[in-house]
């Protein structure tokens, strides 16, 4: 999903629990709730439409620890 | 790469193409090992505020340069377990009482950064008095108060800023004034008092609600740097279990139900100014000479210490459960205090009750201990097998390793360390009991340590046994220890 030119986020489907908070936290909708389970059994969220503007507030609004990174395109390789 | 040709990207690593903008903050261990599953996913339920709060917190920690000088103070609740996640000093307080020790740990350690975390049930109910005596005393600690309107932990009951119609387990109608009175403002409590520096009302319902908190949470934890005085943060935070709702609805319901309640806003911040709410220049200290005075006891009957340690003693003492490996623990750092000497004694119960292996660990110093943790003893006293194959390659080169033979049929493999095998269990046996193996194990590592004298050991332990008739026994368990160190010191 993430590609060289533009802002991405990961989400490390091992510590998501599926709650929805960031889904509803993107300014963008890039987020959703995909169908596949995680280890312990929750449905875990994906970064889906790639509009990323790196803002962060799927980050902070995410009650997980390290479910969510942002990266954002450097300056050099735009 | 030819010129005027854009470098094309897309064969290029991502990573180098993009910095990282957010993660997961450095003062969050990587993992969370614990019992239950699941060491990277924290334990509270999908959606819970918490786990928001615990990230703005570890990141203010991270940028303000302070992960080593923080002292958390987790409350009883659901947020009980913070220690699991906060790569920080961490104590664990009685229901309701976080606010005193963190004042405690803030009297007694100028450069503690001190934190208290409490839930509504914790800081609003049980632990009312605390708070606002803390607050009112503008203590230089920082409060963050998450109030989710219900007990979480215990299954959902009503909580003083339970709102008024709101079901829960305990008003299954709804709270009603009549019954239950009203919901408790406690930003507006501690606002009403003279002290307090900084008190602020955020919410994590939205997301730019959430960004409000976060610089919240930094200015509380900055004013403590800056030694500005006591800051309080209240967030209000979904339960989305107990409001029995998805995480989603349940932020929907925080700001349509909560926030008309519990406006958010700046109640106060007086941090700017020169403003001294709390003149501490002018506490009255009150000198060691002058204390002994009120308590009436003699400059000459204090003790100072006539021990000179080599070097500080780290000792684990280790066996089964039932051998007396903890008392005999508080037994040494007994002795240690008489002696006037600094210590600590921390339990590790293991499955003792089920004939495992229990261990007890003991510092001695002459400087105020930091951790009483010893994962690396100087000393090691294994009452059993088991304990000196678990622990035997943990002792410091140099250190001595004292072995209860009558209980281990194996010798001491290490040749770095002093090793004394001592016949204890057999001997006790021939005294008359066998409760008495680690006394004279003790009797040994007093003399060829001199980390306490036999003095003083003699003297500590008619005061630390129970039944008066075992005194002698003791004695005599000393007195063999000596005799067998004589005979054995080659
Ligand atoms: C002295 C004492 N009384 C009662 C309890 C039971 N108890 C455990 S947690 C809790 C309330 C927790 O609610 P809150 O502080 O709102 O925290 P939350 O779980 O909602 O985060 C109570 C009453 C206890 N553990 N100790
Ligand atoms: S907020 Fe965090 S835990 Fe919840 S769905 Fe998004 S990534 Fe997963
Ligand atoms: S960083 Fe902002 S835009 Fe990107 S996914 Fe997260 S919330 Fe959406
Ligand atoms: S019960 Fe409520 S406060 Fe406790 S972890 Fe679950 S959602 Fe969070």
């Amino acid at each position: 999903m993430a590609t060289e030119e533009k802002n991405y986020i990961e989400i490390n489907p091992r510590r998501c629990k599926g709650c929805a908070a960031c889904v509803v936290a993107c300014p963008n909708d890039c987020i959703e709730v995909g169908s596949e389970i995680n280890q312990m059994g929750y449905q875990f969220a994906r970064f889906a439409v790639n509009k990323c503007i790196a803002c962060g507030m799927c980050f902070y609004t995410c009650p997980e620890f390290g479910a969510i990174t942002v990266y954002k395109k450097s300056r050099k390789g735009a | 790469m030819l010129a005027g040709v854009k470098p094309s990207c897309f064969f290029m690593e991502n990573k180098e193409m993009h910095t990282i903008k957010h993660q997961k903050a450095r003062s969050l261990y990587p993992t969370f090992e614990r019992k239950a599953p699941g060491a990277e996913v924290s334990h509270y339920c999908p959606g819970c505020g918490h786990g928001t709060v615990h990230n703005l917190i570890a990141e203010a920690i991270d940028d303000l340069g302070i992960q080593d000088r923080v002292v958390f103070c987790s409350p009883v609740g659901c947020s009980v377990f913070a220690y699991y996640y906060f790569d920080v000093g961490n104590i664990q307080c009685a229901h309701g009482r976080a606010p005193a020790v963190a004042s405690a740990i803030r009297r007694t350690h100028d450069d503690a950064i001190v934190i208290s975390y409490q839930g509504d049930g914790d800081l609003a109910g049980i632990g009312m008095s605390q708070i606002v005596h803390a607050a009112n005393r503008g203590e230089n600690i920082t409060v963050f108060f998450i109030n989710n309107a219900i007990y979480g932990m215990t299954g959902g009951q009503m909580a003083p800023t339970t709102i008024l119609n709101q079901k829960t387990v305990t008003t299954p109608s709804g709270r009603h004034a009549a019954n239950e009175g009203f919901p408790i403002g406690i930003s507006e409590i501690i606002n009403s008092l003279h002290a307090p520096v900084f008190v602020e009302r955020v919410s994590l319902a939205t997301a730019p609600k959430v960004m409000k908190a976060r610089m919240a949470i930094r200015k509380a934890l900055r004013n403590q740097v800056d030694k500005k005085g006591f800051s309080l943060v209240e967030i209000l935070s979904p339960c989305p279990v107990n409001w029995k709702m998805t995480a989603v609805e349940s932020r929907r319901w925080l700001e349509e139900n909560l926030e008309p309640v519990f406006p958010v806003g700046n109640l106060r911040d007086l941090a700017k100014g020169p403003f001294d709410r709390v003149d501490r220049k002018k506490a009255g200290r009150v000198s060691d000479r002058k204390i002994l005075e009120i308590l009436g006891v003699d400059e000459k009957e204090v003790h100072t210490s006539s021990i000179h340690l080599k070097e500080e003693q780290n000792v684990k003492i280790a066996g089964f459960g039932g051998q007396g490996v903890l008392s005999t623990g508080i037994l040494l750092a007994n002795c240690a205090i008489a002696e006037g000497l600094q210590t600590t004694w921390l339990p590790s119960y293991g499955a003792e009750m089920r004939g495992g292996t229990a261990n007890a660990s003991v510092n001695i110093s002459h400087e105020a201990i930091g951790s009483p943790i010893v994962s690396f003893p100087n000393v090691l006293m294994a009452m059993n097998l088991p304990s000196l194959d678990a622990f035997e390659d943990t002792v410091r080169p140099g250190g001595c390793i004292l072995v209860n033979s009558s209980m281990v049929p194996r010798q001491v493999r290490r040749t770095d360390v002093a090793a004394y095998h001592i016949p204890a269990t057999d001997m006790a046996n021939n005294i008359g009991s066998p409760q008495i193996a680690n006394v004279i194990l003790l009797t040994v590592y007093a003399l060829v340590s001199g980390a306490i004298t036999l003095e003083t050991l003699q003297k500590v332990i008619p005061l630390s046994i129970k039944r008066k008739n075992l005194v002698n026994i003791n004695m005599k368990a000393i007195e063999a220890g000596i005799a067998w160190l004589e005979e054995n010191r080659k």
